[in-house]
This record gives structure tokens, C-alpha cells and sequence, in this order.
């Protein structure tokens, strides 16, 4: 079963047409010395049972789905509307190409469109890319981005930025002679102030924080882009739970510049790390060093509106070595769910879900800490995720919890010194208080 | 068709000599080539700039062509009309479609590049 | 389809107090002093309020406006948009599988870990190379990789190099690649057949060229007949020969990039695998290794030890991470599956069929296109609108044309080095009726621009939208709704 819809009389005829004797002529350029004598090494052919079969015994396997899970950093289990799955799956939606052919992809194109405004509504700024991989390239074409701008060598990053997301930055930063400076959190688990400041320099293009950040804790984005600003740098911000902007002020009207982060929260399933959806944002006059696909509004040749993608100047099929970043493929099918989740949720939804996160999540931290020896390690206000500390190493703990059939939240120690006691806990929407109270009580009884 | 008070390069600038200033700009031939410019990168005064380095870039829907400077000089002025109307270049090309002014370092190089008649010869020889 | 109404933008039919899902009531007791430290939005400005009718007809709606592959004939060069089995879209759908978290203890993942694995060693097998990393989200994700690779391979020599070599057919994001590594890019031009000469190769290839980057078949369609004497000679100079694996699908099965001395090659899923582009992504860009540059692959790496999988990040050498994660696993759950229902025999009929098709429309339309270069082509091949051209017709207005006859335009103008191209790439998977409707289109189109150049030149007429002014587009940017 090869998907092939030619039959043996259509070869026979099609050879003949082309004037070969068989298939194999077709081969010959390429060198005998080279050519693989027999079949691949492969499984299959396998029929379509069997590969449900072979799938669902591999899926057997995880038995994730048993426990009851705190697990976030990153990565958000939030309840996922019905009519996103449906109207996602659409064939028209998931089997086209990128609209090169604007006039037969109107749909794909609105679609971008929409997302770009719901995604400029929710930062606060003027303008925003189709799409990026995932939050954590997103930070990373985000200093590259500020440094295209500013054009000075020195990027600044918080250290509780997502590690993971610190990590490509690493990555994508090393080969091109960029410094990049790491900042300390203070005691509410925020930027250091001070820290900062003794970092800021002429030199400087740009902080990069999150909020909230690793440890769940609301950045105070006012007074990081004064700081910022008075050097001459910009302020950038990257945000893993955007669920938490249907409540928190937009950052664009505090004084970000820049806005990139990780949209899964929004309709997409844990899906063990992809695909997932990054997204970005800036302020009107760096439009032309935005990377990624735009879409823009225009007219046809009757008048009427329609979409293209647009500013293609700035992308690597037209300015090759020159472009602003070598992105192609984006995660279109991504930013339709996403799309489709904002635009069923809506105003008051999207608010609603977040309450319900905020909520929640504050009555497991006072219900968890009410524990004795568990406390609350940092005093930054929070969204659905904290940080606690416990009496001994988190993993033992961890372990305990785990043999109880619960994932009690990550673990800080290995990405920072000093945090060995402690722990990350995300509360979503689809905590039930009896979920949280179940967590609470076998903790209590682990901590015996 | 082209002016003979200008001298134009192989890459399709030309340039103009107002006292110790030179006036660069792309040709009509290259403007025609691009089709209809979207968006002009100009560069800030004060840069200075040797034969054949890049002034800034002229963009199409879907081409970016970099400018570069006929002669040697430092950039005491770029068009910023074209900010705002960027198609200036495709309606008058080798007038208010100018790009940038250079206070000119060497006058001999003017020698290096095409007069009209040349240029017009230049360009057959391409359509063949 | 039914293309009468036109279709307003979300925000424009929005009407407060409206919602399109119910959520459910907080159970816990509600604190106000939560708020305490916190900047509040006052409100989602010009956020969408309609209930879930509107939602469903607005999207079925903007669906119908979509050109897509379970519609018809897609033949977009070097893009191989092959029909996407729907097993695959719901295995990736499967809760046990889709529904765990990335950082769930390994040992509750066990089973996602193993599907990870197999797909690696199944792609080392078909690429004939000996370590694979699934991380990279797309094609040039992955070719920012391999560079990368190839860079902390030089680094750890103790030179970096300064060169990349880039044929000038090949795909943007080769030289956007390279230079994204620090690398200056030279280009190398191509041949009369549309290949790599050698001499040329030779000359350029010095002990300061970290790489030469090749697709093979390059976008030509051609095969680089003599790819094992051009691996000899940037390997003779202590260069690595970076494989684009975009063109897959005319290989695959019939020679491996490993067998011809590739050190580095990235694969599409999306593209030889038959995962969907849907839209524009998510693909999913392996980078496929030989030994010596396996120690840099990104952390972490899937190893197995007596049928326990494991994540390991202690990897010294490694180039760090590229993504977040491990890459787009639903897209890797499609391919495999698609691997697993081929088979062998499969996968190597896959890539005859997609060859035969290929062939059979560039022999149908020679004569009546321009084919610029007359060597002989695999999977794709490139005609140009030379013929046309004499009657003020453009590759462009062919393109809008065909869309009037219901049929997906070629890839236009690429590659750069055949002015007005057209790019065509069947794939294996249209039948032959499909592939005579589009033979026939092509010809009527040939006969149209003879005798009534203006149909073409203000083409499409019957499509939801007629020509779009891109240039308007361009120089007065609208990105964005805004609220009048």
C-alpha cells in the first residue's frame, strides 16, 4: 500500500509515451556504484489494523495518563473547546501549502490575519508575525532581532527565563560573536533590579525576561523597560503561559518592545513538546527586521478585500544569506487552532479562563503550604504556577508522591544551584478543588 | 532617452556632479527591471563610502537589489521623500527619484564610468 | 464550493456578551487579595464575542475559500505535496500517545520514547547514515543544524573556517542557513547541464571552506551524476558535504545520500513523508549524521538499554538545543506511520511512481514549454515561459490562469538560474486521470496565449478573489484589524 493510484496498464502506457522500456531507465543517472542493490532494511508493509494496533500498544506503554499531574513549566494541560479539534481537521485546513497562490487561499490567509490581531490585541503592540516554531526559538530570534535593531553586541537575559529556552538562545547566538550576559532573581523571585543595572551598559540591545517567568512570578515590566530604555536598549519579553494575558496588562503598554512566546495554551494538546506554536510581536518601526511570514490586507482587481503575505523583502527566498532569519515552513495549522480557540472562547471566555487559573491556583498554594514544612519560596505575585520549598531534596519527594500516583511538579535543582528543595506546581483550569485537595492530602501524608 | 549631463555605472546608477556633490540615483533601465518599488533602505549622513560599496537597497514585491556608490564620498543627504513615496524612483528616475548626495572625495573617478551614449550601447549589448 | 458570500473578518461580526464555550463555575473560594502586586488589564479591547454557530460557519467558510491536496492535482516543484493518509491523522490523534506531557518522568513516556527511536534508526536506514536528530521543527531548522554541526566539528579543530559553497539553484535558505552560522557564502555557478562542475568546485574548494552545501537532485530535478567524485573533493580539502534533503522523494528506496559519502542531510517530513503542510506548517527537519559529527547533535538524545529508553543531556560536545522539547512529535507519529505502511517495497515504488509521473508531464509538455536544460530529470522537472513570453504572457498569468481551470499552479520563478520557471513536482500519489487534466490545462493555456493573451493576463476570473495588488500590500502595510 503506497498510496499510488497508477495501475500497471497506466505504467505500460506512460513508459511507452515517454519512450523507455521501464521504470529502472528513468534511474540512469544516477551512478550503478551507488545504488542500492536490494530493499531497504524496513519494517512493513504493514495494513491499516495493524498500524492502529502497533500504535496503541506503544501508547500502552505511557502510563503518564494514570497519574495525576502538577506538571506545566513550559507545557500547559488546559481544556481544549470541542470545535477546535473539529473545525481544525478540516481537510482545506491541513492539506494545503503556504498561500504562495494568494487568489485559492483566502481562507489560510484570513486565517493569519486574524491571528495576527488577536495576538497584537493580547501583547499590546502594533504588528505580529504568521507564526515561529515555539517559544523557545521565538526568544531567540527575539535577541537576534534586538540586536539587528540596536546593532550592539551585548543581549541580556534573565535567568529565570525557561531554561530550555535559554538554552537555544545559547545555541543560536554562539556563532555570532554575540555576548550574551545573564541577569539574577531576587528574593520575590523577579529580575534583580540592581543586578540588571550594574549590567546595563551602552553596549546593551536588549533584556529579555519572561513573565511570568520560570517560577510562575509576574515580572514588573514598568520598571524593567524604564531601566532598559534609559540605556538605550529594548525591552523584551517572552511569555509561556499567554493565558495569563487575559487578565495581566499587556506588555506592549508597558514598555515592551518586543513580544514573542509559546502559544500551545492556546488549543493545542501537550502533544510530548510539538508541534507547538511560537508567536511574535513588536512595535510598528521594526517591522521590516520582524522575522517569519506576515500576512497583510489588500485589494483585487475588482476592488475587493483580500490577503496576501506581504513584506516577503525581508525573508531568505528573496534576500537568501541577507535575510532576517532563515525561517520557512512556519506552524500554520498551530496558529489556526489557536486562532479558532481565541475566537471561540472570546472576550469574556478568555478572561473567565484565566480568573479560573489565577483562582485555583492561589487556593493550592495557601492549601499546600498549610502544610506544615511546605512554604511558598518566592514573594512575587503569581499567576498558576509557584514555586515551593520543601524540607529535604525535591526528588526523594517527588519519588514519594510519584509511587501515590501523583506528578507533583518539576524539579528546579538541576537548572538552579540553591533550589534543590524546591519545586514548580501549575494549576490549569482542569484542577478540580478535589484534585487539589487529593494533592494536599497525599503530601501531607509523604511528608509524615 | 538618457540624460547626457549624467554618468551611469554597469550596476545601473547614475550620478551627477553639482560642485563638489555628487547626486546618485538608479536608472531608468534598473527601475523598469524591479517593477513597482515598495521600500528604499537609505543610509544616515555622515557614512562614508568607497567606490562600489553599498549605499542602501532598493525593494520590489519580490526583489531587493543593493545600490552601490559610482564614486568615493561621504553622505551628506538622502531622499527622504522616498520614505513616504518610495515609487518616485519608478516615475522620475533620474530626477526627484534621486537617492542619495555625496560630498564627492575624487573627482578622476567620474572617468571610470559610462556617458549616455555608452550607457544606451551597454544596454543593447544586455538585451541580446 | 460555494463562493457567493463573502466572508467578514471575525471581529467585524462580533457583538458583546456573546460566547462560543461554556466553562465551568470556580469551585474554589474566590480571593480578591490575589490581585495584590499585579498590573490588571482593564479589558480585551476588539477581542471576538460570538457563540460557536458563528465560529463553525465562519471557519467552514474561510475553509471553502482553500486550495488543498484531498481537492486536487498540487504540483508545486520541490515542495512534494503528496496526499496525506488520514491513518496517519488519527494515530498522531491518540490520547495515550498526544496527551503526555514532555516532561513526564521517562518512565511514564516509555512507549513515546520507543516511536522516537524506531523512526530514527528507520531513517538512518533510509539515508544510509548512522545518527539521526528529530529536534529541528522544519527543513531549515534542520539545515541550520547540520551547519551547526559542521561548525562545532571545525571549532573543535581549532578553526572554524570561513566559507560555505552554495550552487546558485539552490533553495534561500541554504546561504540564510550558512550565514546564520557565521559563515560567508560563495557562490558556485552551475553548469550548462544545471550541475556542479567540477573544476569549478576544485578551484573554489580551499582548507578555509567549512562546507559545500548540495541538493541532490538539485532543483533542476538533475541528479549530480558525479556526487561521489564533488564528496571527494571537499573531503580531500577537510570540508563536509551538507546534503538538502528537500528532494527525497526521488531517492528514496533506489540510492542512499549515505552511500554517496554525505556527511550531513536534513530531511522534510512534510515533504517525502506525507505528513500535511497544513497551511504552512508544522513540518518537522530531521538532521540525519555520519559518525563523526554524531558527539554535536543536540541534547537530548534517545538512547535504549535493554528495551528502557532513556533522555540523555550529558553530551559535552553537543551544539545545545535547537527547540524546545524534542521536536514536532504528532508530525514524527504521521511519518513513521506512513514508513511502516510502505514498507520497502513500498517506499521504492513511492519514489519510481513519483519519477514516472514526473517524466511523463515534462514529455507531454516538451515542445510546447521551454525546457532550458535537457538533461535528464527525476521527480520534478522546469520548464520556463520563454515560448510565451513572445506573446506578452508571463509564468505569473499561466500560473493565475490554471487556477481558473481548477488546478494548483507549479512553483514560479525558482530556481533562480531559469528566468520565468515552472517548476512542476507530481508526486507519486496522482493518478493518471489527474495528471492529464493538468496536461491538458497546460496545453489549452499554450493555445490561449496565443490567440487571447489578455484571458491570461488578467487571470483568474472565477475565483473567490481575482489578481491581488501586492504592491499596495507592500508600501501601505495593513497587518493588523483595528477598530474603526
Amino acid at each position: 500500500m503506497s498510496y499510488i493510484p497508477i495501475s500497471e496498464q497506466d505504467k505500460k502506457e506512460m513508459l511507452a509515451r515517454i519512450g523507455v522500456e521501464s521504470v529502472e531507465d528513468l534511474f540512469c543517472c544516477i551512478p550503478e556504484s551507488i545504488r542500492l542493490k536490494g530493499l531497504l532494511n524496513l519494517p512493513g508493509p504493514l495494513s491499516e489494523p495493524e498500524i492502529l494496533e502497533y500504535f496503541e500498544e506503544r501508547g500502552k506503554k505511557n502510563s503518564f495518563d494514570r497519574y495525576l499531574s502538577f506538571l506545566g513549566g513550559g507545557a500547559y494541560d488546559h481544556f481544549i473547546p470541542a470545535v477546535v479539534d473539529y473545525l481544525s481537521s478540516r481537510g482545506e485546513f491541513v492539506s494545503p501549502y503556504t498561500p504562495y497562490q494568494p487568489e485559492v487561499s483566502q481562507g489560510t490567509l484570513q486565517v493569519i490575519f486574524e491571528f495576527q490581531t488577536l495576538i497584537c490585541q493580547l501583547t499590546g503592540l502594533d504588528i505580529a508575525n504568521a507564526s515561529l516554531y515555539d517559544g523557545a526559538t521565538g526568544a531567540a530570534e527575539a535577541v537576534l532581532m534586538a540586536n539587528r535593531v540596536k546593532n550592539k553586541k551585548r543581549l541580556l537575559v534573565a535567568s529565570n527565563v525557561h531554561p530550555e529556552y535559554r538554552q537555544v538562545i545559547y545555541t543560536y547566538t554562539r556563532n555570532l560573536g554575540l555576548e550574551v550576559v545573564e541577569i539574577p532573581y531576587d528574593r520575590l523571585g523577579r529580575v534583580d533590579q540592581k543586578g540588571l543595572e550594574s549590567a546595563l551598559n551602552s553596549h546593551t540591545s536588549v533584556l529579555l525576561c519572561q513573565s511570568p517567568n520560570y517560577f510562575g512570578v509576574v515580572e514588573d515590566l514598568k520598571s524593567l523597560g524604564e531601566l532598559t530604555h534609559r540605556h538605550d536598549a529594548l525591552l523584551a519579553v517572552v511569555i509561556s503561559e499567554p493565558l495569563s494575558l487575559g487578565l495581566l496588562e499587556a506588555p506592549g503598554k508597558l514598555g515592551a518592545d518586543i513580544v514573542t512566546g509559546e502559544a500551545q495554551s492556546f488549543g493545542l494538546p501537550l502533544s510530548y513538546g510539538g508541534p507547538y506554536l511560537g508567536f511574535m510581536a513588536c512595535k510598528k518601526e521594526f517591522v521590516r527586521q520582524l522575522p517569519g511570514r506576515i500576512a497583510g490586507q489588500t485589494v483585487d482587481a475588482e476592488g475587493r478585500r483580500g490577503f496576501v503575505l506581504t513584506l516577503s523583502t525581508r525573508e531568505q527566498h528573496i534576500r537568501r544569506e541577507k535575510a532576517t532569519s532563515n525561517i520557512c515552513t512556519n506552524q500554520a495549522h498551530c496558529a489556526l487552532r489557536a486562532t479558532i480557540y481565541l475566537e471561540t472562547l472570546g472576550r469574556q471566555g478568555l478572561k473567565k479562563m484565566a480568573w479560573l487559573n489565577l483562582q485555583k491556583a492561589a487556593y493550592a498554594l495557601e492549601t499546600l503550604t498549610a502544610i506544615p514544612g511546605v512554604s511558598r519560596k518566592f514573594g512575587g505575585p503569581v499567576f498558576n504556577e509557584f514555586v515551593l520549598e520543601f524540607p529535604t531534596d525535591w526528588n526523594r519527594i517527588k519519588q514519594k508522591l510519584e509511587e501515590k500516583g501523583i506528578l507533583g511538579g518539576l524539579a528546579l535543582g538541576e537548572a538552579y544551584q540553591g533550589l534543590e528543595k524546591c519545586a514548580l506546581v501549575t494549576i490549569t483550569e482542569k484542577h478540580s478543588r478535589e484534585k487539589i485537595d487529593r494533592y494536599a492530602q497525599v503530601l501531607r501524608e509523604v511528608l509524615k | 532617452m538618457y540624460p547626457d549631463n549624467l554618468y551611469y555605472t554597469k550596476d545601473h546608477e547614475w550620478v551627477k556632479l553639482e560642485g563638489d556633490e555628487a547626486v546618485v540615483g538608479i536608472t531608468d533601465f534598473a527601475q523598469k527591471q524591479l517593477g513597482d518599488i515598495i521600500y528604499v533602505d537609505l543610509p544616515q549622513p555622515g557614512k562614508v563610502l568607497e567606490a562600489r560599496q553599498a549605499i542602501g537597497s532598493v525593494e520590489s514585491v519580490k526583489s531587493v537589489s543593493d545600490v552601490y556608490s559610482p564614486v568615493s564620498g561621504e553622505v551628506v543627504a538622502a531622499n527622504s521623500e522616498l520614505a513616504q513615496t518610495p515609487d518616485l524612483i519608478n516615475k522620475d528616475p533620474h530626477g526627484q527619484g534621486w537617492i542619495v548626495r555625496l560630498k564627492i572625495k575624487d573627482k578622476s573617478e567620474l572617468n571610470n564610468l559610462m556617458k549616455a551614449a555608452d550607457y544606451e550601447k551597454y544596454l543593447e549589448g544586455l538585451e541580446h | 464550493m460555494i463562493n457567493v458570500i463573502r466572508e467578514p473578518l471575525i471581529f467585524e461580526i462580533s457583538s458583546p456578551g456573546k460566547s462560543g464555550v461554556r466553562l465551568p463555575n470556580l469551585d474554589v473560594p474566590e480571593k480578591l487579595d490575589v490581585l495584590e502586586g499585579l498590573t490588571v488589564r482593564e479589558d480585551l479591547e476588539g477581542f471576538p464575542e460570538v457563540s460557536e454557530t458563528e465560529v463553525t460557519r465562519h471557519f467552514t467558510r474561510l475553509s471553502q475559500m482553500n486550495y488543498c491536496v484531498d481537492f486536487g492535482f498540487y504540483p508545486l516543484g520541490s515542495c512534494t505535496m503528496k496526499y496525506n493518509p488520514k491513518l496517519n491523522e488519527k494515530v498522531a490523534g491518540m490520547a495515550s500517545l498526544a496527551g503526555v506531557h514532555p516532561l513526564a518522568p521517562e518512565k511514564l513516556a516509555q512507549g513515546n520514547l520507543e516511536l522516537m527511536k524506531t523512526l530514527e534508526k528507520l531513517l538512518c536506514e533510509i539515508t544510509g547514515m548512522d545518527a539521526v536528530s528529530l529536534q529541528p521543527a522544519a527543513g531549515a531548522h534542520g539545515e541550520l543544524t547540520g551547519m551547526m554541526l559542521i561548525r562545532a566539528y571545525h571549532e573543535a579543530q581549532g578553526n572554524p573556517r570561513k566559507y560555505v559553497l552554495i550552487p546558485d539553484s539552490a533553495h534561500g535558505t541554504n546561504p540564510s542557513s550558512a550565514h546564520i552560522c557565521g559563515y560567508v557564502v560563495r557562490e558556485i555557478k552551475s553548469n550548462d547541464r544545471g550541475t556542479i562542475s567540477l573544476e569549478d568546485l576544485a578551484r573554489e574548494m580551499t582548507e578555509e571552506v567549512a562546507a559545500l552545501m548540495v541538493t541532490n537532485p538539485n532543483t533542476l530535478g538533475v541528479f549530480e551524476s558525479e556526487i561521489c567524485q564533488i564528496s571527494e573533493i571537499v573531503h580531500a580539502k577537510g570540508g563536509f558535504v551538507y546534503m538538502d534533503g528537500a528532494n527525497l522523494n526521488a531517492l528514496a528506496g533506489i540510492t542512499r545520500p549515505g552511500d554517496m559519502k554525505v556527511d550531513v542531510l536534513h530531511l522534510n517530513l512534510h515533504k517525502t513523508f506525507s505528513t500535511p503542510h497544513g497551511g504552512g506548517g508544522p513540518g518537522s527537519g530531521p538532521v540525519a549524521v555520519k559518525k563523526i559529527l554524531e558527539p554535536y547533535l543536540p541534547v537530548p538524545i534517545i538512547e535504549e538499554k535493554d528495551g528502557q529508553y532513556h533522555l540523555n543531556y550529558n553530551r559535552p560536545k553537543s551544539i545545545g538545543r535547537v527547540k524546545s522539547f524534542y521536536g514536532q512529535f504528532l508530525v514524527m507519529l504521521k511519518a513513521l506511520a506512513y514508513i511502516l505502511a510502505l514498507g520497502p517495497a513500498g517506499l521504492r515504488e513511492m519514489t519510481e511512481i513519483a519519477v514516472l509521473n514526473s517524466n511523463y508531464i515534462r514529455k507531454s509538455l516538451e515542445g510546447v514549454y521551454h525546457l532550458k536544460y535537457d538533461s535528464p530529470t527525476l521527480h520534478e522537472c522546469v520548464f520556463s515561459d520563454k515560448f510565451q513570453k513572445d506573446f506578452g504572457v508571463s509564468n505569473l498569468d499561466i500560473s493565475k490562469r490554471l487556477l481558473d481551470y481548477g488546478l494548483h499552479p507549479p512553483t514560479m520563478s525558482f530556481p533562480l538560474i531559469v528566468h520565468g520557471a515552472l517548476m512542476i513536482e507530481p508526486t507519486e500519489t496522482e493518478s493518471r486521470r489527474d495528471l492529464d487534466l493538468f496536461i491538458e490545462a497546460m496545453k489549452a493555456i499554450d493555445r490561449e496565449a496565443r490567440e487571447n493573451p489578455e484571458l491570461l493576463r488578467t487571470a483568474p476570473h472565477i475565483t473567490y478573489v481575482r489578481r491581488l495588488d501586492e504592491v499596495q500590500a507592500a508600501r501601505n502595510p495593513i497587518l493588523r484589524w483595528e477598530k474603526k
